[in-house]
């Protein structure tokens, strides 16, 4: 079938209303779904398939109160609802989809959505919670009121999805022909007269809830408490990261256990030559440093998920308004910087629902200061290797405590590049913040652990597309050029690597590196967490005995170790950041400035920890 | 509304950014703010997006909470969503207290 005869069908409907977890139910795919508004900052699209064999091209877009665009991801939005992008017609069909809880807002928005012309059909989702809050919907006065279809959905319970697709074929195909379009930029007057419109139709089709939900009312009072709110959420970040440390650290014995197991195995199996040197110092010594962090990586993720979907994230953020305020940053900063503790890239992603330039490029350039996953493998090994496992207060982990201030550390200074940008660099007058703080919901298990499986994926794939062929780099630059007969010290001293590792060597020995950890960094530039990797594989064909936290915790000063912790909380060591900031930016000016500005402050940091910690004479 | 009435209400006229939790009233009007800052979001622009975030002239306001540092920003109900914004954009909003 031409793709070009299949009816076109657009999503569109306030933040958070489920247009995605719809998507997903509509196509088979797999879109993150969360309970925040601005989960989705691009157009996706997916095909759905009647059960008589037709189909439909879905289309999801990122949420909007209005088509009057105001950043970039609405502004995709409203282009794409008003055939303004290239080679793309108007959509068939415009699916209003609405929570079926909160009307108010978007049936105003179906009003506007009508003046383009395109038949709309007007989606209920989440009619079951509406159902138990006892709202009772009059879905024909609705209807007729509306001048267009109206259906109930659960799309995360695949309820009315069948309905729902037959009156958009119907629609596509015809049922009524596409008016003019009479849409443009609604002034304030417009706007009140279409809130007059949609109240009336409130009134004329919803009963208000019987049974109101007053779970959230009662939370909030607690986790929106000006002393206690503040408490919990930094019990909540606490919790986390001693969590890292201390839930993930029966697993991760497992996998440790299982690759040494695996390069004894390789290594009675390989013939004694470069064959057995490549899989079991390169490969095995090499990705099995970095894939011992999986479980480290899925507990920080079921942290981060859990108050995505709670709704909890939106309160972190009204909690934290007036301290990035303070420091110069945008309301809706938050959350593409709490996504950054998982990744800068979806991090940096998300700034799209920012719609001042300014404010969006300055939390562009502060997001990969939050301390991502793939720096924990870098952080823990270090950690583990020469901070004692001692309890501090007989119940924290000091451990984690120094994780923490890591953390910390990545936050405040995060918090102080975007004072310096937004105070002293760009001075101006601050952006409204308005929020919608959904109720909360029970996270679905379901979702929870797709989402777990997709990182746990993601990271996996990435130790064998990344990690794997740059750890044969590195294993291969370590044994190559073999010692001369006769030489003294270890051969890998006379390897590419090892002369690369001493030709660098004075440009970091202010910093306390070591030519080890120099070469190290190298490989590194591809990825944080392939430093790692390189180390296990330096250490490993130079002969070193043990696991590389035991043999870090013998042979680096603690000095030495502290500068490279201070090093990673700044280093810019990572391509698809730099590429993604490059997408976003339309140019290599803002990567090129952050890559400056995170080396030299990452050489700075390293340079001033080393020097405190030798006078205090740790070196 | 008769005109005692409407006196009544322009006496109790409220900023929604001098309200207190726990206060309740219906919005009497949406102003257009008065200059702003160089840089910042133009004055019609700000009107709309209060408009369009449900605070219109006609709807019913509860202060919920309010943020932990200066009591800003705030958590508000508007009809039937709850929504927060700094106060500094809820001056532009004006209440007639509810009668409890």
């Amino acid at each position: 079938m031409n793709l070009s005869t299949i009816p076109t069908v657009a999503l569109v409907g306030n933040p958070n209303c489920g247009k995605t977890a719809l998507f997903n139910a509509l196509t088979g795919s797999r879109q993150k779904v969360a309970n925040y508004a601005g989960v989705t900052v691009e157009k996706k699209e997916g095909l759905a398939e009647l059960p008589d064999g037709r189909r439909l091209r879905i289309v999801d877009l990122p949420g909007t109160y209005s088509l009057r665009a105001r950043s970039p991801d609405e502004a995709v939005t409203r282009d794409a609802v008003l055939g303004r992008l290239t080679g793309e017609p108007a959509p068939d069909v415009i699916l209003c989809v609405a929570d079926a809880t909160n009307l108010g807002l978007v049936l105003r928005l179906a009003l506007e959505l009508k003046t383009t012309g395109r038949p709309v059909v007007f989606v209920l989702n989440m009619i079951d919670i509406a159902e138990r809050q006892g709202i009772e919907i009059d879905v024909d006065a609705l209807s007729k009121a509306l001048g267009a279809p109206v259906t109930a959905t659960v799309a995360t319970r695949r309820r009315g999805l069948d309905t729902l697709l037959e009156i958009a074929t119907a629609q596509a195909t015809g049922a009524s022909a596409p008016g003019p379009d009479l849409w443009h930029e609604p002034s304030a007057a417009d706007v009140r007269d279409a809130h007059r419109a949609a109240r009336d139709l409130m009134r004329t089709a919803v009963r208000p809830p019987s049974r109101p939900d007053t779970l959230t009312g009662r939370l909030d009072g607690v986790l929106l408490h000006p002393a206690a709110g503040l408490v919990i959420l930094l019990g909540l970040l606490f919790l986390m990261f001693q969590a890292v440390f201390a839930w993930a650290a029966p697993l991760q014995d497992l996998i440790e256990a299982g690759f040494a197991a695996l390069g004894a195995a390789a290594t009675a199996g390989l013939p004694p030559g470069w064959m057995q040197g490549l899989v079991v110092d390169g490969l095995i010594a090499g990705v099995g440093s970095v894939l011992v962090f999986l479980p480290q990586i899925l507990v920080l993720f079921v942290f981060i998920l859990l108050l995505e979907d709670s709704g909890y994230m939106a309160r972190a953020a009204f909690l934290m308004d007036r301290i990035m305020g303070g420091a110069g940053l945008h309301g809706r900063a938050f959350i593409p910087l709490l996504s950054s503790f998982a990744c800068a890239v979806p991090g940096i992603m998300s700034t799209r629902v920012i719609d001042n330039r300014r404010d969006r490029l300055t939390t562009i350039l502060t997001a990969p200061l939050m301390t991502c996953s793939a720096r924990i493998p870098v952080y823990t090994l270090i950690i583990g290797a020469l901070i004692p496992d001692r309890k501090v207060g007989g119940v924290l982990s000091l451990q984690g405590l120094v994780m923490f201030g890591l953390y910390a550390a990545g936050i405040l200074s995060a918090l102080a590049v975007a004072f310096v940008i937004r105070k002293v660099l760009w001075r101006g007058g601050s952006e409204p913040f308005m929020m919608q703080l959904p109720d909360y919901k029970v996270p679905d298990p379901v979702n929870l652990l797709r989402n777990l499986g997709q990182k746990a994926w993601a990271f996996i794939s990435r130790a064998g597309r990344i990690i794997l062929p740059l750890m044969v780099l590195v294993w291969a630059l370590s044994i190559w050029p073999s010692a001369p007969e006769g030489a003294e010290g270890p051969a890998i001293a006379y390897s590419a690597a090892g002369r690369m590792g001493h030709w660098l060597e004075p440009v970091f020995a202010p910093i306390g590196f070591s030519w080890e950890m120099v070469v190290a960094l190298i490989p590194g530039m591809a990825a944080r967490e392939v430093a790692v990797a390189a180390l296990g594989a330096i250490y490993a064909v130079g002969g070193a005995e043990g696991d590389l936290a035991g043999v870090l915790s013998r042979q680096w000063p603690l000095a030495s170790g502290l500068a490279f912790l201070a090093w990673y909380v700044f280093a810019p060591q990572c391509v698809a950041t730099l590429a993604v900031v490059r997408r976003e930016t339309g140019g290599w000016m803002w990567p090129g400035i952050m890559f400056a500005y995170m080396l030299t402050l990452a050489y700075l940091a390293a340079f001033i920890v080393y020097r405190v910690a030798v006078a205090f004479g740790l070196g | 509304m008769s005109s005692d009435a409407l006196r009544a209400a322009q006496e109790s006229a409220v900023r929604l950014g001098d309200a207190q939790p726990g206060f309740r009233g219906i919005i009497v009007a949406v102003r257009r703010p008065l200059g702003s800052a160089p840089g910042a979001t133009d004055p019609e622009e700000l009107e709309l997006r209060l408009l369009e975030f449900g605070f219109v002239e006609g709807a019913q306001v509860e202060v919920l909470h309010e943020g932990p540092i200066g009591g800003d920003p705030i958590a508000v109900r508007v009809d039937d969503m709850r929504v927060a914004l700094r106060r500094s954009e809820a001056m532009n909003v004006i209440l007639a207290e509810a009668s409890a």
